[in-house]
C-alpha cells in the first residue's frame, strides 16, 4: 500500500503530460506524412497557443473564446511558415530543411520573446481548482481537462481521416505518395493541410497544458522534443502510436521523477528516444515502411 | 552464367513492379532489357545492384547467391551501373567524379588522408592516373576541372559511365544511356558499348531507342507490367507476337 | 596532366598556409590589448568547432543540432579531472577525445542507420542530457555555479596563462585544424563524404560504405569540438552548463550557415562575425535568437550552400556560363 499510494498520482499526472505529448505527436506524424519533413518548429506552435491563448483571455475573460483564438491564429502561423519558409526551398535534402525548421522555431521564439517577454503567465483551469480526492491522491479538474479533450481531439482528428474526402486523401497521400499524386490528389493542398492541422493540435496541447504549468516564451523546445521522442516511441506517422508513444513517455517521466530524482526528469525522454532508436527504430506500432 | 535471376518478385504496395522473373546474362555478353513505361526496368536494376531486396526469389551473381548484400559490397564485387536520371556528384569536378569512382581501388582512410601520410601519394596519383585514363576513354579529358554540374545532359551520361568504369566493374548496368543523347552522341555511345565488351565488360542494357537496342543487343529481355514476356535474339523478339502488342501504339518503328 | 598534384599544387598549398600562419603571427606582435587577444582566442576556438560541424554538415550532409554537448564533454572531462584529480592537462585533453569519441560512436551507430533526421534529433536528444547532467550531477561538475580552479596548459614549463601566450598555443591548432580538414577533405575518403552529399545512391553504386563514413565524419567532428572543449577549459580556467547549451549548438550551426557548407576559410569567417558581433553590439545580445533563426532560415532558403559559398557557385557558375560552356 505505501507504494502503490504514490504511484496513483505519477499515474496520474503522467498521463496528463502523455496526452499533450500525444497532441503534438500526431502533430510530428501528420507533418511526415504528407512531406516527410520533420518540423522541428512544431514545439514552438505548442509555445504559440499557450501564449495566444493567455493574451486573448487578458483582453476578453472568456475561455472557450481564447482557446478558439488560440488555436485559429497558430493554424495560420503553421500555413504560413509552410507557405513562406518550406514551399520557396528549391533544395529540399533533409539538411536544408532541418536547417530552415529549427531556424523557424529559433526566429518564432525569439519573436516570442519579444513580443511576451521572459516572464511566465498564467492561464486559469478551466473549471476551478478544487482537487477530486481518488483514494489518496488527488485529481484537479485540468487534468481531466487536458485527458478528455486529448480523447476528443484524437476521435476529431480519426473521423477526419476515416470520413472526410479531404482526410482520406491525406491517408492516400501517407501510403503512396506517387500513385496519390498521379490520382489528381493536389499535394500542394495536401501539406498546407497537414501543416494547419499539426499547428492547430500543437496549440490544443499548450493551451491545455498552460493552466498547470504556466506560459513562457521558451517552453515550446523541451514540449516539441518530447513530442518527437513520443512520436518516434510509438511509431512515426501511426496515429495510435502517436498517442500510445506520448502516454508510456508521460508516465515512464513520472515514475522517474517520482522514484529517482525530479532533476533528470528531463532526460527520461531522450534516453528513451536513443533506446527506442536502437533496438526497435520503426516505433512501438511502426511496421516500417 | 556471369548473373542469374530465378523467379523475382517485387511490389510496391499495391503496384507489382516485378512478377516472378527469371533471367540471365551470360559472361561477355551484351543484353538488354525493353519493355514500355514502368515494365519494371529500372526496378530490376536496383534489385541487381543491391538498392532494393527482392520480396521473392534469388539472385546469382558469379554463381553465389548475392540478395539481401547492400550496395556498396555489390559494387565492390563487381557490379557498376549507372542512373537514369543522371546521378553525379555536381559539386565536383569530372575528374573528382571519376576519382571517387576509384574509391574500392585505394585503400587510404580518414586519418591517413587528413594527415597525408607519405604512403598515400602514390596511391593517390594512381588514382588520378586511373580516373584519367577512364575519362579519355570517354573523352571528356578536356572537361576535366569542370564542375559536373555544368555539364550538358550527353556529356554527363558519358561522364556517369566513366566514373562506373573506374570502378573496374564486371557488368555493367546501363539504364537509358541514350535518352537526352542527339545522333552523333547515341552513334559514340554505341562504340563504346561496343569496345567495352570487346574489353571483356558484361554490359546489361535498359534501353527506349530501339536502334541502338538492336545494333548491340545480343540477347533481348522484354518487360511489360512486370512480367517477362520474351527472352532470345532480337531477330526473334522482333516477331514475337506478345511483344508487337505490348508496344502497339508506341514508337517502336522509330 | 600530372600539374595537379605536382609542383603547381605543392606551391599553392604552401603560400597560402604560410600566409595564414605568417598573419596571425604578426596579429600577435601587433596586438597588445589583452581584450582582442582573448576575442581572438575565442574566435579560434569556435573555428576549431565549426570547422569539424562543417566537415559533417558541408561536407557529409549530415547535422547535429548538439555539438555544443560534445564542446561541454571536453571542457568538463579536462575540468574535472585536472581541477578535481589532478591529472595531466594534456592527459585530461586525451581523456575528453576518447569520452567524445565514444559517446559519438554509441549515438552515431543507432541514428546514422536510419533517415537523415534521425541523427538531427539523436543529437539534439543527447545535447539535452548532457546539459542537464551537468547541471545536475554536483558532486563532480559543481552544478549550475559551475567549475573553478582549472589550471592553464603549460608547455615545457611554460604556463600558457596570459591571453598572449594561449593565443599562440589556440592559432597554432586552429591552424593545424584548418590544414588536417582541407587535406581530408581533398583525400580518398573526403571525396567519397562529398560525393554522399551530392548523391547518396551514386557513392553506393561505385562501393562507398556510406553508414560507415557518416559514422566516421560525424565523431571526428565530435574530437575537434572535445578539443575545442578543453582548450576552452584551460583558457577561461572556469567551466559552467550555461556555454553548452541549445543555443550554443544553434549558434554553431548558424556559423557554419553563414560562412558557407563545405567551405573550410568560410567556417572561420562564419566563427570570426558571430563571435564578434555579439562583442561589438551589446543590444545584440536580446535579439541574438531572432537573428540567428532569420539568417538560418533565409540563407538556406535562398543559398542553400550557405552564405559564402553560395555566392561562390553563383559565381562560378556565370564564369562558366561566360566561357560559353553549353
Ligand atoms: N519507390 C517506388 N515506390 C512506389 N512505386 C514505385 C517505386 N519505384 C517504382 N515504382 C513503380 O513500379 C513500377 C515499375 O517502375 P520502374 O521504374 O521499374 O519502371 P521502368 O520500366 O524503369 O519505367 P521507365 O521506362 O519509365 O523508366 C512503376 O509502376 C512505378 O510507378
Ligand atoms: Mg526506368
Amino acid at each position: 500500500m505505501d507504494i502503490f499510494a504514490p504511484l496513483l498520482q505519477y499515474l496520474i499526472s503522467g498521463l496528463t503530460n502523455g496526452a499533450i505529448y500525444a497532441l503534438i505527436a500526431l502533430g510530428f506524424g501528420i507533418i511526415y506524412n504528407a512531406t516527410t519533413i520533420i518540423n522541428f518548429a512544431q514545439g514552438e506552435m505548442v509555445m504559440l497557443g499557450a501564449m495566444a491563448a493567455i493574451s486573448f483571455y487578458h483582453l476578453h475573460p472568456s475561455l472557450p473564446l481564447a482557446f478558439a483564438a488560440g488555436m485559429g491564429v497558430v493554424t495560420v502561423v503553421g500555413v504560413v511558415f509552410e507557405r513562406l519558409a518550406l514551399r520557396p526551398v528549391k533544395d529540399p535534402s533533409p539538411i536544408t530543411l532541418i536547417i530552415i525548421t529549427v531556424g523557424g522555431a529559433v526566429f518564432i521564439k525569439g519573436a516570442a520573446m519579444m513580443l511576451w517577454g521572459k516572464d511566465a503567465y498564467p492561464l486559469p483551469p478551466f473549471t476551478g481548482n478544487v482537487p477530486i480526492y481518488l483514494g489518496t491522491a488527488t485529481v484537479l479538474p485540468q487534468n481531466l481537462w487536458v485527458m478528455g479533450l486529448t480523447a476528443a481531439l484524437v476521435l476529431a482528428l480519426e473521423a477526419f481521416f476515416r470520413l472526410t474526402l479531404a482526410g482520406k486523401a491525406m491517408r492516400a497521400c501517407a501510403y503512396n505518395n506517387r500513385a496519390a499524386r498521379l490520382m489528381g490528389i493536389s499535394a500542394g493542398r495536401m501539406v498546407q493541410l497537414s501543416f494547419g492541422l499539426a499547428a492547430a493540435l500543437g496549440a490544443g496541447a499548450g493551451i491545455l497544458i498552460a493552466p498547470l504549468t504556466l506560459g513562457v516564451y521558451d517552453m515550446g523546445l523541451m514540449l516539441g522534443l518530447k513530442g518527437f521522442s513520443a512520436a518516434i516511441i510509438g511509431g512515426l506517422g501511426s496515429l495510435l502510436g502517436g498517442v500510445l508513444g506520448g502516454l508510456v513517455l508521460g508516465v515512464a517521466e513520472s515514475l522517474a521523477t517520482g522514484f529517482i530524482s525530479s532533476g533528470y526528469r528531463d532526460a527520461v525522454a531522450f534516453l528513451l528516444l536513443l533506446l527506442v532508436l536502437f533496438l526497435r527504430p520503426q516505433g512501438l506500432m511502426g511496421g516500417g515502411k | 552464367m556471369l548473373l542469374d535471376l530465378q523467379g523475382i518478385s517485387l511490389s510496391f504496395g499495391g503496384v507489382q513492379a516485378l512478377d516472378d522473373v527469371s533471367l540471365s546474362v551470360p559472361s561477355g555478353a551484351i543484353k538488354a532489357v525493353i519493355g514500355p513505361n514502368g515494365a519494371g526496368k529500372t526496378t530490376l536494376f536496383n534489385l541487381v545492384s543491391g538498392f532494393l531486396q527482392p520480396q521473392e526469389g534469388r539472385i546469382f551473381f558469379k554463381g553465389e547467391e548475392i540478395q539481401g548484400q547492400p550496395a556498396h559490397v555489390l559494387a565492390a564485387r563487381g557490379i557498376g551501373r549507372t542512373f537514369q536520371l543522371v546521378q553525379l556528384f555536381d559539386h565536383m569536378t569530372v575528374l573528382e567524379n571519376v576519382m571517387v569512382g576509384c574509391h574500392r581501388r585505394g585503400r587510404a582512410g580518414l586519418l591517413a588522408g587528413a594527415l597525408r601520410l607519405p604512403w598515400t601519394f602514390p596511391e593517390e596519383k594512381d588514382i588520378r592516373r586511373w580516373a584519367w585514363e577512364a575519362l579519355e576513354f570517354v573523352g571528356l579529358t578536356n572537361r576535366a576541372h569542370h564542375f559536373a554540374a555544368v555539364l550538358p545532359l550527353g556529356l554527363k551520361r558519358l561522364l556517369e559511365i566513366a566514373r562506373a568504369l573506374a570502378a573496374q566493374p564486371t557488368i555493367l548496368l546501363l539504364d537509358e544511356p541514350a535518352s537526352g543523347l542527339d545522333a552523333v552522341e547515341t552513334e559514340r555511345l554505341r562504340d563504346m558499348i561496343l569496345a567495352l565488351r570487346d574489353q571483356g565488360i558484361t554490359i546489361l542494357l535498359v534501353e527506349h531507342d530501339m536502334s541502338l537496342t538492336m545494333d548491340v543487343a545480343e540477347e533481348i529481355a522484354v518487360l511489360n507490367y512486370g512480367r517477362l514476356i520474351a527472352d532470345g535474339p532480337p531477330r526473334a523478339i522482333q516477331k514475337h507476337p506478345e511483344v508487337i502488342a505490348a508496344y502497339l501504339g508506341t514508337d517502336w518503328q522509330a | 596532366m600530372g600539374d595537379a598534384l605536382g609542383e603547381g599544387f605543392i606551391r599553392r598549398l604552401f603560400n597560402r598556409w604560410t600566409l595564414f600562419a605568417a598573419m596571425a603571427a604578426l596579429v600577435a606582435v601587433v596586438l597588445e590589448n589583452n581584450y582582442y587577444l582573448s576575442l581572438l582566442n575565442f574566435i579560434g576556438i569556435h573555428a576549431i568547432l565549426v570547422v569539424g560541424l562543417n566537415l559533417l554538415m558541408g561536407y557529409g550532409g549530415q547535422i547535429s543540432l548538439g555539438h555544443a554537448a560534445f564542446f561541454g564533454l571536453g571542457a568538463y572531462t579536462s575540468g574535472i579531472l585536472t581541477a578535481s584529480y589532478g591529472v595531466n592537462p594534456w592527459l585530461a585533453l586525451i581523456a575528453g577525445l576518447i569520452v567524445c569519441g565514444i559517446a559519438a560512436f554509441l549515438i552515431g551507430v543507432p541514428a546514422l542507420k536510419l533517415h537523415g533526421y534521425y541523427l538531427a534529433m539523436a543529437t539534439l536528444g543527447f545535447g539535452i542530457i548532457v546539459y542537464i547532467v551537468l547541471n545536475e550531477a554536483l558532486p563532480w561538475t559543481g552544478g549550475p555555479s559551475g567549475l573553478s580552479g582549472i589550471p592553464s596548459l603549460s608547455l615545457g614549463g611554460l604556463k600558457l596563462d596570459t591571453p598572449w601566450r594561449l593565443y599562440f598555443l589556440i592559432w597554432l591548432t586552429v591552424w593545424a585544424i584548418l590544414l588536417i580538414s582541407a587535406n581530408l577533405v581533398d583525400s580518398r575518403t573526403g571525396r567519397a563524404l562529398r560525393a554522399l552529399h551530392d548523391s547518396e545512391a551514386a557513392a553506393r553504386s561505385l562501393g562507398v560504405d556510406t553508414a560507415r563514413l557518416k559514422l566516421q565524419v560525424f565523431i571526428w567532428s565530435a574530437l575537434y569540438a572535445s578539443l575545442a572543449g578543453s582548450l576552452y577549459a584551460h583558457t577561461l580556467n572556469f567551466v559552467a552548463p550555461a556555454s553548452f547549451g541549445f543555443m550554443f549548438s544553434i549558434k554553431l550551426v548558424t556559423m557554419v550557415v553563414l560562412g558557407g557548407m563545405a567551405s573550410i576559410w568560410g567556417s572561420l569567417l562564419g566563427a570570426a562575425v558571430l563571435t564578434v558581433l555579439p562583442e561589438l553590439l551589446a543590444v545584440f545580445h536580446d535579439y541574438e535568437t531572432i537573428v540567428f533563426g532569420a539568417i538560418l532560415m533565409v540563407v538556406m532558403i535562398f543559398l542553400p550552400r550557405g552564405l559564402v559559398r553560395g555566392i561562390l557557385d553563383l559565381r562560378e557558375l556565370r564564369k562558366y556560363k561566360r566561357e560559353g560552356v553549353r
